[in-house]
């Protein structure tokens, strides 16, 4: 706790009444916590290494606790990869997490924007009837999804995976309370100016939302990126399969040969993984925003 | 002429929000509203996806209270519930208390938390099945093996399956639930620890009366952000038992998985439906609870 404030403080009284000891103690306290922390971070990240690390073994390598294999090998990875079921099943993960962010940012921030902005009657209702969505469970509604999917010939097809999430009550939400913070007199401005109201929205108040617009995108992305109950339901081709749908199917196949496995699971991590550790302030401060508004 | 101008204005205002919110009504009443009555209604129906339904009443939901395999994942549910959320919550509250005293590294280290919640469950369940498994293949039990300790069966053991099937889920969740209670710790005001440090109270006393009063909104979002969460456990049962999903003996089945199981596996598509009202009823219960103990504050 060895901080700006305590020098404020404590260094008359303590250098009256003691000798360093107490801050020296504090000082070690400080490094034990500290080293702690840093402990239970690596401890944290160890999964993820022994499967990277695991993933560039040889078959004989793989039950060793070694963390650095000895010798490393790009093998698996060209066997996993030379498999032509991943190339789709990356495919479709990256097509359909792409087209409900896309579509997730422009309706749901649409949506908030014309609960948050337009003075008119029912605006009341429709926002709480779309927050009340969010009590709804998909493993409610997968059922119902399943059936309207068969009757209207969308099992099996990209579209078939990607209409529920089309947008959400969340994004809705999160986007009507960032929409406050934009004053009023900007869009009022723009009316005189003579835009309409839906240039109002995209050319005025949206680019003034952009941090949230952005935590949006990455909340769904990732959402839809890791999604596997209703994929698993809807598809059953290996060729409309997503990625943690075809990885189930694959390692089902696999049984014991865990560094293909491994293999396969960072391939379906490591974009989302490099990705953070790109955009790492960013993502945190998003899903900061994100979590304490929605 | 002033007055007809500012009314056409509004009106045409009016006009322009009906048009941006025609689609996603369309959305939320096709997708959402009219599957959940569908749901509801199929609960009290019998059918089998080809045949005819038939109405039957609360037969269902008769026939759920009288099947012990509900009650066996029911309580499994229960245990995923009451294991996992105070676990993560306090092992994420200590790491977030801490970390937001350092400063040395400390963006590195809350990259390290918060890294595996950028995964994905069915990826990771598979690599903490491969860290289960017996020896000499399992990572865990292999560790065991080299400091001569006796072997632990993880997924094959009716006692042991459910939280090693739990463990993951927790492992994922921690980062996110860690950045939140930081951000709720940053927001409390410096003023009040200030006053605390004069009056000379001790650290335990803070913790007590000042920080955990003042972060009840945070926690409060917590417990019901990862409780729905657990509630709803899927991804990482289902990748784990893949050989008999839910086992051994059901001892790691929840609720989801058996809804997907009458669903999808013997098409009772009503009884299915029967058992997601029932989740839908215990989700809404935790929702109600968090709104009322919010209101309390």
């Amino acid at each position: 706790m060895a901080t700006a404030e305590d020098l404020t403080i404590k260094p008359t009284s303590q250098a009256l009444l003691s000798d360093t000891a107490p801050a020296r103690r504090q000082n070690l306290g400080q490094v034990i916590r500290w080293m702690l922390l840093f402990g239970g971070g690596v401890a944290m990240v160890m999964p993820l290494v022994y499967m990277i690390s695991t993933s560039l073994k040889f078959p004989f390598e793989v039950y060793n606790l070694n963390l650095i294999p000895e010798e490393p090998t790009l093998e698996n990875y060209q066997l996993v990869l030379g498999d032509i079921r991943f190339a789709w099943w990356f495919g479709n993960s990256i097509l359909i997490a792409t087209l409900t962010t896309v579509s997730n940012v422009f309706f749901d921030s649409l949506v908030g924007y014309t609960l948050c902005k337009f003075k008119f009657r029912g605006r009341y209702i429709v926002f709480i009837a779309i927050l009340s969505t969010l009590m709804i469970p998909t493993e409610m509604l997968v059922i119902p999804w399943y059936l309207m999917s068969q009757q209207l010939g969308w099992l099996d097809t990209h579209w078939g995976i990607m209409f529920p999430g089309m947008m959400t009550a969340f994004g809705v939400f999160l986007m009507k309370q960032f929409f406050e913070t934009v004053p009023d007199d900007f869009i009022e401005a723009a009316r005189i100016d003579g835009l309409n109201e839906f240039q109002i929205w995209w050319s005025v108040a949206m680019p003034l939302v952009k941090p949230a617009l952005a935590a949006l995108a990455i909340f769904v992305f990732l959402g839809n990126w890791t999604a596997f109950i209703w994929p698993l339901i809807v598809t059953n081709s290996p060729e409309m399969y997503t990625l943690p749908v075809g990885l189930t199917t694959f390692s089902v196949e696999q049984q014991v040969e865990w560094e293909l496995i491994m293999t396969g699971a960072a391939i379906s991590t490591l974009p989302t993984l490099i990705v953070f550790l790109i955009f790492q302030r960013f993502i945190i401060r998003g899903v900061v925003m994100a979590g304490l508004k929605g | 002429m002033q007055l007809y101008r500012n009314l056409s204005i509004r009106q045409k205002q009016v006009v322009w929000a009906w048009g941006f919110l025609a689609v996603p009504i369309v959305f939320y009443v096709s997708i959402r509203f009219y599957p959940t009555a569908n749901a509801v209604i199929l609960s009290f129906m019998d059918w089998n996806l080809l045949g005819d339904k038939t109405w039957i009443g609360f037969e269902n939901y008769v026939k759920l209270v009288q099947d012990p395999v509900f009650w066996k994942v029911f309580g499994n549910t229960f245990l995923y519930l009451i294991i996992g959320t105070p676990l993560s919550l306090v092992v994420s509250f200590v790491i977030a208390y801490h970390l937001d005293k350092v400063r040395f590294m400390h963006g590195t280290i809350r990259a390290l938390y918060f890294l595996p919640f950028m995964t994905s469950a069915v990826a990771m369940a598979w690599v903490w099945r491969w860290f289960y498994q017996p020896v000499p293949i399992g990572l865990f039990n292999n560790f065991l093996a080299s400091l001569g300790l006796q072997q632990v069966a993880f997924l094959n053991s009716t006692t042991n399956a459910l939280p090693s099937v739990l463990a993951p889920a927790v492992w994922a969740g921690l980062g996110f639930q860690v950045i939140i209670f930081m951000a709720g710790l940053r927001a409390i005001p410096k003023t009040y620890y200030e006053a605390a440090r004069i009056d000379g109270v001790s650290t335990w006393t803070v913790l007590w009366e000042i920080t955990l009063p003042l972060l009840r909104p945070t926690i409060v979002f917590l417990v019901v952000f990862s409780s729905i969460g657990f509630l709803r456990i899927f991804d990482h049962v289902f990748n784990m038992t893949t050989n008999n999903p839910g086992g051994p003996l059901n001892s790691t089945k929840p609720l989801v998985l058996m809804i997907y199981d009458t669903a999808f596996n013997s098409f009772d598509m009503g009884y299915a439906a029967a058992q997601t009202v029932v989740l839908f009823t215990v989700l809404l219960c935790v929702s109600l609870l968090q709104l009322r103990l919010l209101r309390d504050r």
